[in-house]
């Protein structure tokens, strides 16, 4: 076990910083602010300067790439499989809709997730958690979403890991979502937790969405009628994308 | 109808084998690519080897249609092989290596509607990095028609969306985060 230097906060201490972060947020608590202490990697990563609004309808980022039947394979949404056997931990199936903010469906657009495995260890070499690497568990997916903007991903549900932002830090269970719009301003990268994981009020990367309705929209929901008799458990998890789109699409 | 959007979250440091795919840099190749290159720097100067930098753009004629086929997957073996070279997707992606470095080969865009100054549209993702940024890379022939888009930012500001010619055919493009020099960073809206 490596142990983080003894110059590393305490949890109290993130603690603090948390609640401080909270009573300084901007007013628009929609993302992250990305300038956010507890968050410790984040200081030297986030610009100074503002942002340069730009209005142009014409904008090359009102457009985005496009994908399609060659650019996934059938095996691709379900992490299970393609390996000698079963991964270990609980077989879960994950599914909603990506639509953007006016409720229109994102017809098929690229959907990409990776994880922990069920011991919480990632297929990757910088994690060096001493938990067990899973042969049967690729860790990755993709998959296009249909006409309606769903996607449906089968894969195990991920464990908790360490992190060395401070000592005794926790990630709460979580899959990374990478998702397109119709538009490059719509491009998203986040992550999907678990309902009711006790980790949540300690974890500085959730906690950077300072306001707890806007933190609620990345928790999936527990859905019985998509849990399959004898094999899987269901969560349903809906992405909305922020960001403008070309008045183009308008009626696409 | 205006709903609340997902918040964004951190790419965190592990998503190196699920986000770039084979030939994620290869825009374009053949004799009238470019290569784009650069590092990305954190605001101590020091890279960040753990970044991903996708592009968006234009072809040649201005087309912004783009096509499938970035990641065009071999049907026998499930794996990535990278596209076929004959449709321009448009998409590029790419990780940073250990020294903060990246580098794609493509073709300088056109002008997306007449008159229009072209661009590669630049997305960067990082450790540390909360919610994604979006920024610009104007080749250098395009340097007075950037200032003439851009009146209110100083020509010094701008000059971070420049890229320099470091010979022909190829440009250098580095991404500050923050500090000195930083990357002017773009909200469209
Ligand atoms: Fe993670």
């Amino acid at each position: 076990m490596t142990t983080p230097p003894t110059t590393a906060p305490t949890q109290a201490e993130i603690d603090a910083a948390i609640v401080e972060a909270d009573r300084t947020a901007p007013p628009d608590p929609h993302h992250p602010n990305r300038d956010y202490p507890p968050y410790r990697s984040s200081a030297l990563r986030h610009p100074r300067q503002p942002l340069l609004p730009i209005v142009d309808p014409e904008a090359v980022e009102l457009a985005g790439p496009v994908f399609g039947a060659t650019d996934v394979s059938s095996l691709d949404s379900d992490l299970t499989l393609g390996l000698a056997g079963e991964p270990a931990g609980q077989r879960i199936t994950v599914t909603g809709r990506v639509v953007d903010r006016s409720g229109r469906p994102v017809p098929r657009q690229l959907v990409e997730i990776w994880q922990a495995n069920a011991a919480g260890r990632y297929a990757h070499d910088l994690d060096q958690h001493p938990a067990p690497l899973d042969p049967n568990f690729t860790g990755f997916g993709r998959c296009l979403t249909d006409d309606d903007g769903s996607y449906a991903f089968t894969t195990i549900r991920p464990g908790a890991y360490p992190w060395r932002n401070h000592v005794n830090a926790w990630r709460p269970a979580h899959i990374h979502f990478s998702l397109f719009g119709t538009a490059f301003t719509q491009r998203m990268v986040t992550q999907m937790y678990f309902p009711g994981d006790p980790l949540f009020r300690y974890d500085p990367v959730l906690r950077s969405v300072t306001d707890q309705a806007a933190r609620d929209r990345l928790v999936a929901r527990y859905d019985h009628d998509l849990s399959v008799a004898e094999w899987s458990l269901g969560f349903r998890w809906d992405i909305v994308l922020d960001g403008p789109i070309s008045t183009l699409f308008e009626d696409r | 109808m205006s709903l609340p959007p997902t918040p964004a979250q951190t790419v965190g440091p592990f998503f190196g084998y699920a986000l770039p795919f084979t030939g994620g840099g290869d825009i374009a190749e053949g004799p009238e690519s470019i290569t784009v290159h650069g590092l990305v720097l954190d605001g101590a100067g020091d890279p960040v080897p753990d970044a991903l930098v996708e592009i968006w753009q234009a072809d040649r004629d201005g087309s912004l249609t783009g096509a499938p086929g970035s990641l065009r997957h071999d049907q026998v073996t499930g794996e990535v092989i990278g596209r076929h070279g004959l449709d321009f997707t448009g998409f590029g992606r790419v990780p940073t290596d250990a020294d903060g470095h990246w580098a794609v080969r493509t073709v300088a865009p056109g002008p997306h509607r007449p008159g229009a100054t072209p661009y590669l549209a630049v997305a960067v993702f990082a450790r540390g990095l909360l919610h994604h940024l979006h920024t610009r890379i104007y080749l250098p022939d395009h340097a007075d028609a950037l200032r003439a888009d851009f009146p209110d930012t100083g020509a010094d500001r701008l000059a971070t969306l420049l890229a320099t010619r470091e010979r022909d055919r190829r440009y250098r493009f580095d991404i500050r985060l923050q500090g000195d020099r930083e990357t002017i960073f773009v909200d469209l809206r």
